[in-house]
């Protein structure tokens, strides 16, 4: 039987922001696609040989087997923008007619690609023959899709929100009082604002809704140790929501008031929540940002638990049990913490046995990049997450562990859709609650 | 003139000076590009800028064990015409006392017969390649026009060498001057086309291999 003819047109995949003209968003998008074109960017869009291993790399094609979702294949406008505008033979592409400059219809249509079908997870990176980090050129290219106002919209409002409240979901006058909740709900100081402290604290805006429990865990084992250590109103979210919009004068901001806060107070340490592109915002680039070396430490909670049990500030009691564990992409792959996790979860005494793919290698959660909050995505990620699933389900181990919040809300969404009742454990409230005396 | 002599002559040395300029002034094009320091500091214990590129250009000669399954046929095939290639351009006897003339280097030739077998193994290869970029659906998405030509560039040299050593559809001057002829042209193309790679490959590799290597991480 036929379908119904339907009286509405499919929504397209595509959001706009501002009332820029059509043309308008094409320059925009231009002007900045052409910015982005230092020598590693440049090199890379020059070696790629159209060999299409990325694909086999990237879950979104795995999911689906559709090509479009070939990795290199989301960076094909960014393309013809630097053999247009900026590759040495640009004049002659040019006068010839070689490369089409993208249209608006064009831009409209790559915003599914390079926001919801990517997560810039880099494992494509990982089997390039040619080595081209095509992660980190998707982000390049949403820097050019943001000055368009072409981005799904859920992240543009979020992107709003920061601007407004320095986090996409609290503002910063709610802090002492969420604070002070989370306090007394679990019985642990939480200094806010302190004049003075040697780390500042961030958080990732889960943790200041549906996970305040991490907020109680990371005090727990502060608390422990003895340091002077506060969250303060004018840097608390480390999670970095321009990073992954593509709006780079927020995250230069949002970066700036987690350095600037942590001089004022003479912090010598900044401790990043579990959350992945925090890790990649601050640790990675901060410094770029900041437009010298930084006078901080940045470091990734992960990293912190691994560095106080091997010093053995703190001591966990054992968990006699089996687990596996999620390797978070911007921690791991892209962050150089895969032992760090292993090591803590060897503290805690578990029998770790490895997803099929795992460290450097792993599958993304499918949620990164924005993705997990660009609702157009969802069926998408449901593919994804099937993955992920089945691979842990494959391990036949007890507990299934991260440290990375956004990769543990889209883990749990994927298990609350598919009735799945296994639990997505955070490294930190693990660590918090065996804390041994 | 005859055309053997127009081959060996000036199209051959206008095909050199294209390559030769249009190479170099596509590297320095990019080279010369503003060079971003990273100025986050490095993970402990990371490797020296060049250990990482060296590591990274070198490891990604063939798959990691995770993609091995996915890309074996690439892998295996791209493996074949490579090396291939390069046995027929640096072991064949002829192409040695040709490099002697331009450049004055020399080394032994391998036995024809063995660089024939191996030219006729390259050049079933390079069609399996193009078969595959014809039909496979990512690589077809993929495909420029350049792409083609890149392919026709290289595939051409093998085929009008393997026909002139074996004298077989036309007089050897015509099939050797066609061969000269089919070189110019990929010359003439290299620096323009995806055949850069035979050079990029390792700066690309490298600026990846330094990126990661910063961050402890082994690409």
């Amino acid at each position: 039987m036929n379908a119904p003819a339907s009286t509405t047109l499919p929504k397209p995949n595509f959001d706009r922001q501002g009332e820029q003209g059509y043309q308008e968003r094409v320059d925009a998008a231009m002007r900045s696609f052409v910015r982005e074109f230092g020598v590693t960017a440049a090199l890379h869009m020059e070696s790629c040989v159209r060999c299409g291993l990325c694909a086999e790399a990237c879950h979104f094609y795995i999911a689906t087997r559709d090509p479009k979702y070939t990795p290199v294949h989301k960076l094909e406008l960014f393309r013809r923008a630097y053999f247009r505008e900026a590759s040495p033979f640009a004049p002659v592409v040019r006068a010839l007619g070689l490369v089409k400059k993208p249209t608006i219809d064009e831009l409209q249509r790559w915003q599914e690609l390079i926001y919801d079908s990517c997560t810039m997870c880099g494992r494509c990176t990982l089997v390039c023959p040619m080595g081209i980090d095509i992660a980190e050129l998707v982000k390049e290219a949403r820097h050019g899709m943001y000055k368009a106002g072409l981005i799904p919209e859920r992240l543009a409002l979020m992107d709003r929100t920061a601007r407004q409240w320095g986090s996409p979901a609290t503002p910063a006058e709610d802090l002492p009082d969420i604070l002070q909740e989370v306090s007394a709900e679990h019985g642990v100081p939480i200094p806010c604002d302190l004049a003075q402290a040697d780390i500042l604290v961030t958080a990732a805006p889960a943790e200041l809704g549906d996970h305040t429990k991490a907020l109680a865990d990371a005090a727990k084992i502060l608390n422990r140790i003895g340091v002077k250590w506060t969250m303060h109103q004018e840097g608390f979210d480390a999670s970095n929501i321009g990073f992954n919009n593509g709006d780079m004068e927020l995250q230069e901001r949002l970066t700036r008031a987690l350095v600037d806060t942590a001089v004022k107070i003479g912090a010598k340490t900044i401790l990043l929540p579990e959350c992945g592109h925090a890790y990649g915002a601050a640790r990675w680039e901060a410094a770029k940002w900041y437009g010298a070396a930084l006078p901080v430490r940045i470091i990734h909670m992960t990293e912190f638990l691994d560095e106080l049990l091997a010093s053995g500030r703190i001591r966990v009691n054992k968990i006699a049990d089996s687990a596996t564990f999620h390797d978070p992409c911007q921690i791991v792959r892209r962050g150089g913490l895969e032992a760090a996790a292993r090591r803590v979860l060897a503290a805690l005494g578990f029998e770790l046995i490895e997803l099929q793919d795992a460290g450097v290698s792993g599958f993304c959660c499918g949620g990164g990049g924005g993705v997990v909050s660009n609702i157009r995505a969802t069926p998408l990620r449901a593919k994804v997450f099937e993955m992920k699933k089945a691979q842990v389900e494959a391990t036949g181990a007890k507990r299934f562990v991260t440290s990375c919040g956004q990769c543990r809300i889209t883990l749990e969404q994927g298990a609350k859709n598919t009735h799945w009742t296994k639990k997505t454990e955070s490294l930190l409230e693990l660590v918090a609650d065996n804390l041994a005396q | 003139m005859d055309l053997l002599d127009f081959a060996r002559g000036p199209a051959l040395q206008v095909a050199l000076a294209v390559f030769v300029l249009g190479t170099l002034w596509r590297l320095a094009g990019v080279l010369l590009l503003p060079r971003l320091r990273d100025l986050s500091p490095a993970r402990e214990g990371a490797p020296a800028p060049l250990a990482g590129a060296l590591r990274t250009i070198v490891r990604r000669m063939w798959p990691r064990p995770e993609f091995a399954q996915a890309t074996m046929f690439m892998t295996i095939n791209s493996w074949i015409f490579h090396v291939g290639l390069a046995v027929v351009v640096f072991g064949l006897a002829p192409h040695i006392l040709f490099i002697r003339n331009l450049l004055g280097l020399h080394w032994p030739a391998l036995p024809s017969n063995l660089v024939y077998g191996v030219g006729v193994v390259t050049l079933a290869s390079l069609v399996a390649v193009l078969v595959r970029r014809l039909r496979h659906p990512v690589m077809r998405l993929l495909s420029h026009a350049g792409d083609y030509i890149s392919w026709l560039m290289t595939a051409l040299p093998v085929a009008t060498g393997l026909l002139a050593t074996a004298h077989i559809g036309a007089r050897y001057e015509t099939l050797l001057a066609l061969h000269i002829l089919s070189i110019a042209a990929l010359l003439v193309w290299f620096p323009f086309g995806k055949l850069m790679h035979a050079l990029l490959f390792a700066f690309s590799r490298g600026a990846t291999g330094i990126r990661f290597s910063h961050r402890g991480v082994e690409v």
